[in-house]
């Protein structure tokens, strides 16, 4: 079980600002910053609920370095093909655990919503996040950062960080 | 039956299968026709993998066409596919993706199935005695056999598993045929398979449109750059299309070559002369022994089933149709039981490529919606599908839609269309 434990408001504050950091990036389309949240041996997953419970190793997207992030980043901005959306975060209930001195873990929930085009804004993805975040050089960044999402029927395709 | 009238307004210019109308991919009535004609009678729908229900009582929920389905491993060993629909109200009473049980018990009323499929009890069969009279109780000569879910019939194939609502439907080896077959037990030969997990997808577009990406070399090469750039599929590569006897199956096959720049990637706006990656890791390929040759064959088993290899990464993908203007679209990705750690690592690496995530396969769903979309701008249009004329037939190079033109050929055989 997760308790928030020995963290102190300042810290608390400094991760959540991170997280607000990290659904502005991407909110705004600024795709070459979102590696930056990173470190160089991050990885990155999304994961369907489905897969995650039963303990099925494959994932939505798998990334395992920094520079598989930006390589994310290359194709979302210049090969895949899709049709353009904004995204909408809304990330909530964060849950904060030390692990050690500067490392936490942090689950949150997120919802995402996609707006098209000239189309409606929609419910695109409902999970939460299962993440390590740790304090490098003086700044807060993700080393592990999970996404699980129980909407599992993806609406299409899965162009954008989540 | 579709009367001649209606055939006389769709937009077929010819016998040829060159130009498919629009309305094949939008019309209520032609889509409740390809149900009953392609998933539920004659054909064989995917249901999953041995694999993916080990242990007697594990099932599996899964569908043909628009009928949900129960695979499901008996205590003998056998695997059963009973329709998920209980026989006294018609409720889908099996709610869960996966599980394990003794018996089928519908919540509604409580009748109960064994894992055959067979009625094995229901409360108040005999009436409820009070006030010593009998109360209720089904008619003296209700019989259980008769009530049993709708059993179908099934046949496993080295590990995969098919089903069809019709008992007379040929046998499953002689429905896929020897062409194709060949291809099909090149990666199911006998091993045993281990499943990775799975990705689902809801693609508002027909559900033929995801057969005919399959069944089209000529977009890989232009729509995903990866493929271009990095050789894994492109113009200049050897090939073989190959197709089944009545040209509804087909094996895309070939063989990666180094990429770059060359004459088929002139004026390809995708292609990316200078890309390289920042951690290639996605792209460590290791030929395995048994691909004898190609790096990637691309199989289309009609109506339901595509079964891909692309380098190391191995899936099914099961095509459910919701409707004629959306489909849902179900991945496994699965190894073999053999692979060492390090080769599961790889698979589940290059799944990055795959999947409604994956580099060269994301955009394929949006092509499709984007297609549905044109087509209901103009019901009396029709495509244009004469890359390498406008014949059926198998061929020896990629720069050809002939295996989309087959299927269709095929299709207005058994649509009557």
């Amino acid at each position: 079980m997760i308790v928030v434990a020995s963290i102190s408001p300042d810290e608390r504050l400094a991760i959540e600002d991170l997280y607000a950091e990290y659904a502005a990036v991407l909110d705004d389309q600024r795709f070459e910053e979102w590696p930056d949240l990173f470190t160089d041996d991050c990885t990155y997953k999304i994961v369907p609920r489905e897969n995650y419970d039963r303990g099925l190793p494959l994932a939505t997207l798998a990334f395992e370095s920094k520079g598989m992030l930006r390589d994310r980043v290359y194709g979302v901005t210049q090969t895949l093909f899709h049709e353009p959306y904004y995204q909408r975060h809304l990330v909530s209930g964060f849950l904060m655990r030390r692990l050690t001195g500067d490392a936490y873990a942090v689950r949150a929930n997120y919802l995402v919503v996609r707006t098209k085009a000239g189309a409606l804004s929609e419910l695109y993805s409902a999970g939460r996040y299962a993440d390590v975040v740790v304090r490098d050089a003086g700044r807060l960044l993700f080393k592990e950062k999970l996404c699980i999402f129980d909407s599992e029927l993806i609406p299409n395709s899965m162009i954008y960080p989540l | 039956m579709i009367a001649p009238e209606r055939r006389a307004g769709l937009a077929w210019t010819s016998d040829a299968c060159s130009r498919v109308p629009y309305r094949l991919y939008t019309d209520p009535e032609i889509y409740r026709d390809e149900l009953e004609r392609l998933f539920y009678r004659d054909h064989w729908g995917y249901v999953g993998l041995a694999a993916e229900i080990p242990n007697p009582g594990d099932f599996k929920r899964t569908a043909i066409g628009e009928r949900s389905v129960v695979m499901v491993r008996d205590r003998r060993g056998g695997i059963n596919v009973v329709e998920n629909h209980c026989a006294h109200r018609g409720v889908q009473f099996c709610q869960r993706e996966f599980g394990n049980g003794k018996t089928f018990v519908c919540p509604y009323h409580q009748w109960s199935y064994d894992l055959a499929g067979n009625l094995i009890g229901l409360p108040f069969r005999n009436g409820v005695k009070l006030d010593g009279r009998v109360n209720g109780g089904m008619p003296p000569g209700f019989d259980l056999r008769e009530h049993g879910l709708t059993k179908l019939k099934v046949e496993e194939w080295n590990g995969v598993v098919f089903a069809s609502f019709d008992q007379d439907v040929a046998p499953l080896r002689e429905f896929v045929g020897p062409e194709v077959g060949r291809y099909f037990e090149r990666i199911f030969d006998g091993r045993t398979l281990t499943v990775l997990g799975y990705s689902r997808q809801r693609i508002p577009g027909n559900w033929k449109l995801m057969m005919e990406n399959i069944k089209d070399p000529y977009h890989p090469g232009l729509l995903h750059t990866w493929f271009v750039t990095f050789g894994l599929w492109r113009a200049d590569q050897r090939s073989q299309m190959i197709l089944d006897a009545r040209g509804r199956h087909a094996a895309m096959v070939s063989r990666k070559n180094d990429g770059g720049k060359s004459e088929v990637t002139a004026g390809v706006t995708s292609f990316r002369e200078n890309m390289t990656l920042h951690d290639d890791r996605v792209l460590d390929v290791v030929v395995e022994p048994w691909w004898n040759g190609p790096t990637v064959t691309m199989l289309t088993l009609f109506p339901s089933l595509i079964v891909q290899q692309q380098i190391n990464s191995l899936s099914t993908r099961h095509i459910v149709p919701r409707g004629p203007e959306t489909f849902d679209f179900v991945w496994t990705h699965f190894g073999f039981a053999g692979d060492d750690d390090e080769m599961t690592r790889r698979r589940l690496r290059q799944a990055n490529l795959f999947g409604p995530a994956g580099y060269v396969s994301a955009d394929d769903g949006e092509v499709i919606e984007l297609s549905q979309r044109g087509f209901a701008q103009h019901p009396e249009h029709r495509t244009v599908c004469e890359l390498d004329g406008t014949g059926t037939g198998g061929a020896d190079h990629n720069v050809t839609e002939t295996l989309i033109r087959s299927m269709y050929a095929y299709y207005r055989e058994v649509m009557e269309l």
